[in-house]
């Protein structure tokens, strides 16, 4: 077994970086980003980016980082209402955007990773987001055709990982992240705990080491929570 | 008097059935958890990831890890599960969600649905909602009866770009409450809020719909 860990973020990614290429990020929100990799993109300088991520970040974190560095030149997502300098580089021109339903999105990558080229769904039959594609009737309904996702690079955030790159994720920043590990040509996973081989739960691993190359223990993470959101210790409690 | 955010809510909430897996959106749906009756047991998903989202957390208690769809902290119960996103719309594609409730721009009375997307102002994206009305057995939409502009929200047909054909069941505004039921009959109206008057309700609805009181 070769140890895929690498010492950090920067040599994790060494000679994997190349300008147009397309890269697939992991995380929901700020919740489950590969924050130390993402930096490490940034200090790269590769440009011309295709960015496939549920989401772009905040302005000064996450994948607003690159965007801010004009880094990105095209992303696929399904929502980018967090982020103000998005709309100024889409509205201006430079920066193109692909909108999917997040479903379709998830299953998408999912496909890239199974050696699926493509799937029918009845998600978004009807909308603009089925201009251009097949529409089937199966049993009555109406389905649209999508096509799999897949990318050069992906990264991805997990919460502990070990040296074969078998990886565990922790609550819901689980997220885009085991579909996106599958969907790379190469995939790098940064972790909060590395630990030694068979210290990790063999029947509880979420993401096997197959899909890993590379694996990094993050330095400090800062793990930003955009919407802090309390209930007063008295009060009754409310979602 | 008009139904005001909660009273909305509270309405909505009448939906709900025991045993019922729900998805509730951004906004007044969001406030929908706090009418669950008590001693019934509705367990509330959340599309990034988890079923059996809990209440917020307390000041001190946030874990960066633990979000809503909306991205705000919350907690986990005892028998909350996480899953990946892949996984939660195949959940929700494949019919396992039973009630769906979730804000809107326009609602026609064919049941199409415009919640995502105003042409020539910025884009944010649908998110899931696409996903939500195309799968989720029952859908529910909690919405103000007019624009800011004073303009119907409840159509003829939506002018606004689709979220989905034929998805809405229930519309709930602050003057009353509407079945859709897909298109598949005339809309009717089946509650009014106190005070208000068909005339009111007429004047400020483009679609037409029977009464039902």
């Amino acid at each position: 077994m070769a140890d895929k860990t690498r010492k950090d973020a920067a040599e994790a990614l060494a000679g994997r970086l190349f300008d147009g290429m397309t890269i697939m990020a992991g995380g929901f929100g700020l919740c489950g980003i590969p924050e130390h990799l993402i930096a490490a993109i940034r200090d790269s300088a590769v440009k011309d980016l295709t960015v496939i991520s549920n989401n772009c970040g905040v302005d000064d974190f996450g994948l607003g980082l690159l965007l801010g560095a004009g880094q990105i030149r095209r992303m696929i997502s399904s929502y980018v209402g967090e982020n103000k300098l998005f709309a100024e580089l889409y509205l201006s021109g430079k920066l193109e955007l692909e909108f999917n339903p997040q479903g379709t999105l998830a299953e998408r990558i999912r496909a890239g990773g199974a050696g699926i080229p493509a799937f029918f769904t009845r998600t978004g039959v009807g909308t603009l987001v089925a201009e251009g594609k097949e529409i089937r009737n199966f049993d009555g309904e109406d389905y649209v055709m999508e096509r799999a996702l897949s990318a050069d690079l992906s990264i991805v955030k997990a919460w502990k990982g070990d040296a074969e790159g078998n990886l565990i994720y922790r609550k819901t920043a689980r997220n885009f992240n085991p579909m996106m590990a599958t969907a790379g040509k190469v995939c790098v996973a940064e972790v909060e705990q590395l630990v030694a081989i068979g210290d990790l739960d063999r029947d509880n691993i979420h993401t096997p080491g197959i899909y890993v190359d590379s694996i990094v223990q993050g330095a400090a993470f800062e793990k930003r929570i955009e919407q802090r959101t309390t209930r007063p210790v008295a009060g009754k409690a409310a979602v | 008097m008009a139904w005001n955010r909660d009273d909305m809510a509270a309405r909505a909430a009448l939906e709900l059935r025991d045993g019922f897996y729900v998805n509730l959106g951004i906004g007044i749906p969001t406030l929908v958890a706090n009418h669950i009756p008590a001693g019934m047991s509705v367990t509330l998903q959340s599309e990034n990831g988890m079923l059996g989202m809990g209440p917020f957390p307390f000041e001190g208690e946030e874990d960066a890890d633990l979000i809503n769809a909306g991205k705000q902290t919350i907690t986990e119960l005892p028998a909350s599960s996480y899953f990946s996103s892949a996984d939660s719309f195949a959940m929700i594609r494949g019919g396992h969600i039973d009630l769906s409730i979730l804000g809107a721009m326009q609602v026609a009375a064919n049941g199409d649905l415009a919640n995502w997307m105003v042409p020539g102002k910025m884009v944010k994206g649908m998110g899931g909602a696409m996903d939500l009305v195309a799968g989720v057995k029952r859908v529910v939409v909690v919405m103000e009866h007019s624009e800011k502009s004073g303009a119907p929200k409840l159509v003829k047909a939506c002018s606004l770009p689709l979220t989905g054909q034929k998805v809405v069941d229930l519309v709930v505004t602050e003057l009353g409450v509407f079945e859709v039921n897909r298109g598949r009959t005339p809309v009717r109206l089946t509650a009014l809020a106190p005070d208000v008057t068909l005339d009111e309700v007429r004047a400020r609805t483009e679609a037409e719909f029977e009464v039902a009181l």
